[in-house]
């Protein structure tokens, strides 16, 4: 059992804001990622939980025990680095069983427990090889195998794919969602790859600028981003955004048409779209074809809009070419709403 | 045709870069090996050989001039005192060094690119003007004439390259294997015994070695502060100055040979404090 709270934290470097007033709630044998651009934060987070960085201020509450004056080993968790930390003058055995001999176990039950954690992460025929002898990916199943040798109550990542070729970050991927969620573990893993973030996650918690913009399950950030920044950051290509001015209450003209849309007091806002929500029709958004690229499964296809760039993900056997007139229609209930003054959604 | 032309000449500038090559190493060789050849040489002949010329290039091993050394009066407490300096001194610069090079690979503080300066800065005023100042200071404190105190000198002089050296290693293990290391159950002391000292280890050896042959090879020093247990360089430099030829190269090989094996000994560690094998 271990439900993880962070409360109030802050952190300065010197003059630089790094983290500023943090609350989040992590549910026990949860898998909550953190994720934003590089700088956002994100990673000091992490390493305030783990208690290599010290808050400027907050608590962080790990099982119901405060731990954010304890030192890492006596805070339950167990982490895996970006670059693995293999430690290089072991051998796999002992990486993985490292953390046990701190423990002073029993020999056999050193042996029993990391030969069953380097089975589990199809290392077992590794265990006397040195980290030199190991690939990048070899070292990952290591690192990891090494945490969930420990037993933690929280095991934290920090980019730990980052440093893999595409392909095997596939395969791990999938395999470490596998692993993690039968140890029952609460898991924090940090990136900034939002197609990770999407696969892995039972909640996302979207950072921005030393502050956590959302958090929520996957397809409700996807679907219903918070703000602005969210709403950019998340979806590949990100959301279409157009001016919106108020006509009358709950009208507005978006593209020289009138549409319905939010009852508020602002005149002004931003009509927000996915691309992958759009559908050539004979009434729409008007739109010039910019460019078209083909992706196999799809035809992304950059429109003008407005005199805004407006991107579409069109079925592959749609017949366009640049310079084209397009008439595209949103799905009605994926159209989002947004504040231009706070960024915020409205609804 | 212009093709093989210039696959001709690309292999001939090959071909002499390689004899450049093989050429250069040889004469780095003989640069290091001849004297050492030649001191063996003299060495092991007589006395009449080593005065007369054209020399011999093979030795006569007539170990006269050797035994006469062996058991000239002080030699043996001569040699046994410059290994006791010399390890004083590669335990006293390594104690010092490595803790001074560990904080300055891994913390940040005020006045750390001054305290590196300085380091070095040591090293930049010549032990004749340091040693008589050193020398009366010694004989106020009591510590002229003793092991200890000469120690103390060589550490001076070895401690910059202990610290930049260990430095150097430090900052080339990542702290991600420290951080790995404290989340595993490690405080910062059991981190660093079990984690950074095994990887660093034959690096300290180098530096240590380093001090020990800083301190064997020094005689100004010794000279100066030493009168009853002197060093071997010290003790050698007394006594050679009115003995004959061939004792002169007697106590020459006497002084190279043990820092010749010591080195030969620990090599792969010198190796690694180059960086050529460090992992």
């Amino acid at each position: 059992m271990a439900e993880i709270q962070i409360k109030n934290v802050a952190k300065t470097f010197g003059t630089y804001q790094a983290l500023q007033d943090i609350n989040l709630t992590i549910q026990d044998q949860e898998f909550m990622v953190l994720l934003g651009a590089s700088g956002c934060g994100k990673t000091t987070l992490l390493r305030i939980i783990a208690g290599l960085e010290t808050a400027t201020t907050g608590e962080v509450w790990i099982g119901g025990r405060r731990v954010d004056h304890l030192a890492p080993k006596d805070r339950g968790i167990a982490m895996v680095f970006q670059n693995y930390a293999v430690f290089p003058h072991l051998t796999v055995f002992e990486n993985i069983g490292f953390g046990l001999r701190m423990q002073k176990l029993p020999n056999d039950q050193v042996k029993e427990r990391v030969e069953r954690t380097a089975t589990l992460m199809h290392i077992e025929q590794l265990l006397q090889r040195y980290s030199g002898e190991l690939s990048g990916g070899q070292r990952q199943r290591v690192a990891v195998a090494r945490a969930l040798a420990m037993e933690p109550d929280v095991i934290l990542m920090d980019e730990p794919l980052s440093n893999l070729d595409a392909l095997l970050r596939l395969e791990m991927r999938a395999e470490l969602k596998g692993v993690l969620a039968d140890s029952k573990t609460t898991t924090i893993y940090v990136t900034h790859d939002q197609v990770e973030a999407m696969s892995l996650a039972d909640r996302i918690s979207v950072m921005h600028q030393g502050r956590i913009i959302q958090a929520a399950s996957p397809i409700e950030v996807y679907r219903n981003p918070a703000a602005e920044f969210v709403a950019g950051f998340i979806g590949n290509p990100p959301m279409n955004f157009l001016k919106a001015v108020a006509v009358e209450d709950g009208q507005w003209k978006v593209a020289g048409q009138v549409i319905d849309g939010p009852h508020t007091d602002a005149t002004r806002l931003h009509y927000a779209v996915r691309p992958e929500d759009l559908r050539p029709a004979d009434k729409g958004l008007d739109a010039i074809v910019r460019i078209v690229e083909p992706l196999g499964a799809h035809l992304l296809v950059t429109c003008e809009v407005d005199g805004t760039m407006f991107r579409a993900v069109l079925d592959s056997d749609l017949a366009v070419k640049s310079k084209d007139s397009l008439t595209l229609a949103p799905q009605p209930d994926r159209v989002r709403w947004f504040d231009p003054q706070s960024t915020l959604a409205v609804s | 045709m212009t093709d093989a032309a210039t696959i001709d000449a690309g292999a001939d500038t090959r071909r002499t870069g390689r004899y450049l090559y093989v050429a250069s190493v040889v004469l780095l060789c003989a640069w290091v090996i001849v004297p050492i050849y030649f001191l063996l040489i003299n060495t092991l002949s007589s006395p009449e050989t080593v005065n007369s010329f054209p020399k011999p290039f093979l030795p006569e091993f007539d170990l006269a001039s050797l035994t006469f050394f062996a058991n000239f009066a002080g030699m043996l407490t001569a040699l046994k005192n410059s290994i006791i300096v010399a390890a004083l001194t590669m335990i006293m610069s390594i104690a010092v060094g490595a803790p001074a090079g560990y904080a300055l690979s891994r913390f940040d503080f005020r006045g750390k690119e001054l305290f590196r300066l300085l380091i070095l800065l040591t090293r930049a005023f010549p032990l004749p003007l340091l040693a008589l100042p050193l020398a009366v200071m010694f004989i106020r404190t009591g510590l002229d004439d003793t092991a200890f105190g000469l120690a103390l000198v060589h550490t001076t002089l070895a401690i910059p390259f202990a610290v930049l050296i260990t430095y150097s290693l430090f900052s080339g293990i990542p702290l991600e294997l420290e951080e790995a290391a404290w989340t595993l159950g490690c405080t910062r002391f059991t981190a660093f015994t079990k984690v950074v000292l095994p990887l660093i280890l034959p690096g300290i050896t180098a530096s240590a070695i380093f001090a020990f042959v800083i301190s064997w090879n020094e005689v100004f020093a010794a000279a100066v502060l030493t009168i009853e247990n002197r060093t071997l360089t010290a003790f050698l430099l007394q006594n050679l100055d009115t003995s004959p030829l061939h004792l002169k190269f007697a106590g020459g090989f006497i002084l190279v040979v043990p820092a010749l094996i010591f080195i030969f000994a620990v090599r792969k560690y010198l190796f690694a404090m180059w960086g050529i094998a460090n992992r």
